[in-house]
């Protein structure tokens, strides 16, 4: 225990601080204290009144016991009765709690500013001061409330001592800060701005700062200081080491205070009168040269007190951007500090360079320091001072220097420290982007980059790889064989997956040709990663085999059995067993015109901010990345990576690279209209939208499902709409339903895309989605012969009382119908209320002079509204038992007419619209659902079961509803797909 | 400046002072974060760091880490040069300061603080100033306690010239 020193001045604490020190453990320390504290508890309670010095040393003590750590819920009263003290030790420790411990009882405050105001009022400097810093160290709002009128009186007072008023000004400025509303705004400011004329160097120090805060909010209000803050600057820079006295700080003359007023300077454009310009840039100019004198002390404070001068000026020189010569020498010192053995002054050197390289007058001398910064980044033993190079060489790429530096940093990616690594990587993926002359570089390093950090990728980055590569046909081939690659690594990133699924999906088609890289080839390289990927990666993958059945049919029977294996079509996940079985069912129901246009290659992305962009400027705060961004005056380059229209100068000379970058005046590369449908179908990946999943290929359902809307009357689509009935020949007009009509319906009932009918002359295609109650229906007629039709008239009868169940509106198609030509109606379905009977398609035209007429079942029946319910076992069973009315219950037990397999089974139970409910049945061969049918009037809850008898290959189907009518129509309905 | 701390080797806090209102929990948790980063570094790394959105300027010297908080656009060597100015003024009050110095007579070094910096800002550079404002309040004081013993921790000053 160190010794204490003669007389019992606050012993007590001494010797407490000491018993703490040698508390062996912490629960030692804990008891000690403890103990402490209950001693001065009693001391407060007690009956005798304690001494000053008694109080302050308690005080003193609660203090160190809170500053260790601890709280401290007592003491405060004693503390505040310490303020009114005579004695200024007592006092001072008594702000001291106060300060450190500050506590929004209010009562508790009234009292503090109560003793506040006495010791301001004292007239006694030392005291004003505690009481200045002890509003200064708490800065609450009441405090404002209390004192920020009267601080300016203080502050600008001519009778007010100097250290005074050193204290109010920074005092002001605490309670500016925290609440500018209470601080009144008036006279006293033109008297503060001349306080940076004061003799007193401390007090011009602390107002410069005051200053300085109140320029930021009204620079209108304060432009004066800007002269004043000239010349004292000035004065401060052409003064010898020694004339300031005590300022002068290891032969720099006052550094705080120049540091603070070249920051002031920087609240301002540069000064209108030339006067004042002129000598500040005299000013800057002694500076600039006196950094390359040699030094006037081999100490670090001498260096860095200069050097900190040096930096704020070249702040100042940069913030004006305007003095081309100043920018260059800026620079050059700069240029010296990169290699100073001082980790300090490289580490600022790199940062302050950073800004320098947006400046068009700095940019080229900053680029010619690229080779030094390369070897910071690869050479630097400390993390942070490799983040300021890697920072530098992104703000000076450009496209002279963009494959340099992109190589440079792919290659420190490499070894790079964890911290950092995903921030190097948006900037690679930006800077690749953004200079890319040919776009095969830019594949080739957007690959390097999965390989070299795959888990460093984020999504933003490998999406943006696949806009570029979808916008640009000249790339395509190229990403194709590249991505085919470097897939056939024995390990590579799940990204690298994705990336190559996608890429394959779109584009390999245009590597098919080489026996290297045949459909097959790339199907199976692509499988053989699947297994090992993550569920959405491998949903991606299953997008990509629908769309290889697409683009290769000869794949169509691998792939087909790949999704009907169990393990997707009963995959636990629900995604991929959608996919699954959506796609397998696609695969084999579409025709390959259907299948064509759903699976077409995806059209060209719209151009927007770039997602990688905004990802860094997340990242690093919005000054971050608008360096690159807004910095570069760059006239000749528009760049893909913001939705910049092309400049004018790109479009009238069409140099390689603007031709490159005009994005948006590239032809678009699947020029063929798709049909609007198709269009719907395709969702954009990368909308901003909180839909962050990564699935790649919605599933049509849901794309669709989105467009739809009700049919509203008042919409467009209702005023195209043909007023149904009236145009509507009457039943008697149109012939009975084809004799094939209800065995073509039943096809639809389980799902809801296909083709309709075709004959030699005509072929009719349906595309439908439902939602609750309500439906859209495309139906595409495909002429097949070489002739047009004529009169082409296809419309929607609702025989009997149809009409007031289902409402459907048509729009009206051409007329005519060109000889391999196909044309597409729209209908929009409303269920009113159940119905039996699906609406009737009548089809007239005349085909080479002969009229033809053609009469089907449209394919909309009940279980189209149905929505499926999940539900508990429990659940089902009690609502099981509430539908136990005999009418309610339908059952037909019938023969199966296809092979009896559960997972085709599964699929068409869903497909008729019910949930199915796992664990509901005892005898798992069995299948149970529930659903409710949505329609305008009424819903009907249903319940089904389904037992299979593989031995007799017989099912027993059971239905309850609460509508007897509906049980027993969707018991036929179903009964008919087994 | 929106905060200083004082922490040892060992990651002991022996002075906080803060000039943003923080709740104490969340004073801790920056410090308990903090203390660990710049204990992590090593020697010769550079005394600058970015932390949150905030700079970090930080300085060891003998068993003491001297940390402080600045803003974005403020200068770094100057604040390292805070730093030393602030152990410069304890060094002469103290006359060679060391860590015990601070453990006991913590409030002396708070009220040295308050003399030289205050909202963050820097009020008064001059040494002499600032030790003539600590010593008139000295001599309002009856005793002054003094360590006189120092245990071989040797004093900040190995660093200071």
């Amino acid at each position: 225990m160190p010794a204490v020193s003669k007389g019992d001045g606050m012993r007590g604490l001494a010797v407490f601080i000491s018993d703490i020190r040698n508390c062996k453990s912490k629960e030692a320390e804990i008891k000690r204290i403890n103990k402490e504290l209950a001693n001065i508890r009693s001391k407060f309670k007690g009956d005798k009144a304690l001494d000053g010095y008694s109080k302050k040393k308690y005080v003193c003590k609660l203090l160190f016991i809170f500053l260790l750590g601890h709280d401290i819920d007592f003491g405060h009263m004693e503390a505040v009765n310490l303020l009114s003290s005579n004695k200024y030790t007592e006092k001072q420790i008594g702000y001291l709690f106060i300060s450190v411990l500050v506590n929004s009882n209010s009562e508790l405050i009234r009292l503090i500013n109560n003793a506040i105001k006495n010791d301001l009022a004292s007239r006694n400097p030392t005291f004003m001061c505690l009481a200045l810093h002890c509003i200064a160290n708490v800065g609450s709002r009441e405090m404002g409330e209390a004192f920020a009128a009267d601080i300016p009186r203080i502050l600008v007072a001519g009778d007010s001592m100097d250290s005074v008023k050193q204290s109010a000004a920074l005092c002001l400025l605490r309670l500016y800060k925290a609440s500018p509303d209470l601080v009144p705004m008036g006279e006293w400011t033109a008297r503060v701005v001349h306080l940076l004329n004061d003799q007193h160097m401390g007090v011009v120090t602390a107002a410069v700062s005051l200053i300085t805060c109140l320029c930021k909010k009204n620079p209108d209000d304060f432009k004066t200081c800007i002269s004043l803050a000239v010349s004292r600057l000035s004065r401060i820079v052409s003064s010898a080491s020694t004339d300031l006295q005590d300022y002068t700080y290891y032969f720099v003359p006052a550094p705080w205070l120049s540091v603070k007023l070249l920051r002031l300077l920087q609240c301002y454009p540069p000064p209108e009168d030339a006067a004042v310009k002129g000598r500040l840039v005299e000013s800057l100019e002694t500076v600039l040269n006196k950094a390359q004198e040699p030094p006037k002390s081999k100490k670090v404070q001498h260096s860095n007190a200069k050097n900190a001068i040096l930096f704020e000026t070249i702040s100042l020189i940069i913030h004006y951007d305007s003095e081309p010569n100043l920018l260059v020498r800026a620079c050059n010192q700069l240029g010296q500090f990169l290699q100073h053995r001082e980790t300090n002054l490289r580490y600022l050197a790199l940062e302050s360079m950073c800004t320098l390289a947006s400046s068009e007058f700095s940019h080229e001398a900053v680029k010619t320091h690229i080779d030094t910064v390369i070897n910071a980044l690869k050479t630097e033993r400390d993390v942070s001072v490799r983040q300021r190079a890697a920072d530098l060489l992104y703000a000076m790429c450009d496209r002279s220097n963009a494959k340099q530096i992109v190589s440079e940093m792919l290659r420190y990616l490499e070894t790079a420290d964890y911290a950092i690594r995903e921030e190097i990587v948006l900037k690679v993926a930006i800077l690749a982007e953004k200079y890319a002359v040919d776009y095969s570089w830019y594949v080739d390093t957007i690959l390097n980059l999965i390989r070299i950090a795959g888990d460093y990728v984020s999504e933003e980055v490998w999406y943006r790889v696949l806009q570029i590569v979808t916008n640009r046909d000249d790339v395509q081939g190229y990403a194709a064989k590249t991505v085919f690659e470097a897939l056939q690594a024995p390990a590579c990133h799940e990204n690298m997956v994705k990336v190559g699924g996608y890429i394959l999906g779109e584009f390999g088609n245009l590597i098919a040709g080489d026996p290297r890289s045949s459909p097959p080839v790339q199907f199976s390289l692509l499988h053989s990663k699947f297994h090992l990927c993550s569920v959405a990666t491998r949903a991606l993958l299953l997008s990509t085999y629908i769309k290889f059945i697409n683009l290769f049919p000869e794949t169509k029977a691998t792939i087909q059995g790949v999704l009907r294996a169990g393990s997707q079509l009963r995959n636990a996940d629900v995604e991929l067993q959608q996919r699954a079985v959506e796609y397998l069912t696609l695969s084999s129901v579409a025709s390959t015109d259907v299948l064509a246009t759903v699976l077409e290659e995806m059209p060209p992305f719209p151009e927007r901010e770039s997602s990688i962009l905004a990802k860094l400027k997340r990242k690093k705060g919005p000054g971050a990345a608008s360096a690159l961004d807004d910095g570069r005056r760059d006239a000749s380059s528009s760049d893909i990576n913001g939705a910049v229209e092309p400049t004018p100068s790109t479009v009238s000379t069409p140099s390689p690279s603007a031709d490159l970058l005009g994005l948006r005046a590239a032809p678009p590369p699947a020029a063929a209209p798709a049909p609007a449908s198709a269009g719907n179908l395709l969702v954009d990946v990368f909308s901003d939208g909180p839909a962050a999943q990564p699935s790649l290929g919605p599933t049509p359902e849901e794309a669709f499902l989105s467009e739809l809307e009700p049919p509203a009357p008042e919409s467009p689509m209702a005023l195209l709409a043909d007023p149904a009935p009236a145009a509507d020949p009457g039943p008697e007009d149109i012939g009975p339903p084809v004799p094939e009509a209800d065995e073509l319906l039943n096809k639809f009932v389980c799902k809801n895309n296909g083709v309709l009918f075709e004959n030699q002359l005509l072929q009719i295609g349906v595309k439908s989605e439902f939602r609750q109650n309500l439906g859209r229906m495309y139906l595409f007629y495909g002429n097949k012969t070489s002739v047009q039709f004529q009169n082409f008239l296809p419309t929607v009868v609702h025989p009997g009382d149809l009409q007031t169940q289902l409402a459907v509106q048509t729009k009206r198609v051409a007329a005519q119908v060109d000889g391999g030509a196909q044309v597409q109606q729209v209908l929009n379905i409303e269920c009113l209320r159940d119905f039996l009977t699906p609406p009737l398609l009548s089809v007239r035209f005349r085909y080479g002079g002969a009229p033809q007429s053609l009469t089907l079942k449209l394919p909309v029946t009940i279980n189209k509204f149905f929505q499926p319910t999940e539900m508990a076992a429990q659940d089902f069973f009690q609502r099981w038992k509430q539908l136990s009315l005999p009418l309610q219950e339908a059952q037909k037990i019938f023969k199966a007419n296809h092979p009896m397999d559960a997972e085709v089974t599964k699929a068409k139970l869903l497909g008729f619209g019910s949930a199915l409910l796992d664990n509901v049945d005892p005898n798992p061969e069995n299948f149970v659902g529930a659903g409710i049918i949505q329609t305008k009037a009424l819903q009907v809850g249903c319940l089904l079961r389904l037992e299979p008898n593989a031995q007799a290959q017989m099912y027993r189907l059971t239905l309850r509803t609460s509508k007897e009518s509906v049980s027993r129509h969707l018991c036929e309905l179903l009964a008919q797909q087994f | 400046m929106q905060f200083m701390l004082l922490f040892s080797r060992q990651g002991k806090l022996r002075l906080q002072k803060w000039y943003v209102p923080l709740s104490d929990k969340e004073k801790k948790k920056i410090t308990r974060e903090l203390v660990q980063t710049v204990l992590a570094r090593k020697p010769k790394m550079c005394s600058f760091l970015e932390w949150r959105d905030l700079k970090i300027v930080y300085k060891r010297y003998a068993s003491l880490y001297f940390c402080c908080a600045i803003e974005d656009q403020d200068n770094e060597l100057i604040t390292l040069e805070i730093i030393h100015r602030y152990v410069e003024l304890l060094d002469k009050y103290f006359g060679s300061v060391c860590e015990l110095d601070i453990i006991f007579n913590f409030e002396k070094a708070y009220f040295i603080l308050d003399e030289f910096l205050l909202g963050g800002e820097v009020q008064e550079t001059s040494k002499k100033n600032v030790l003539k404002a600590i010593e008139q309040a000295d001599l309002l004081q009856e005793n002054r306690i003094r360590i006189t013993a120092r245990v071989s921790m040797g004093g900040l000053r190995k660093n200071l010239y």
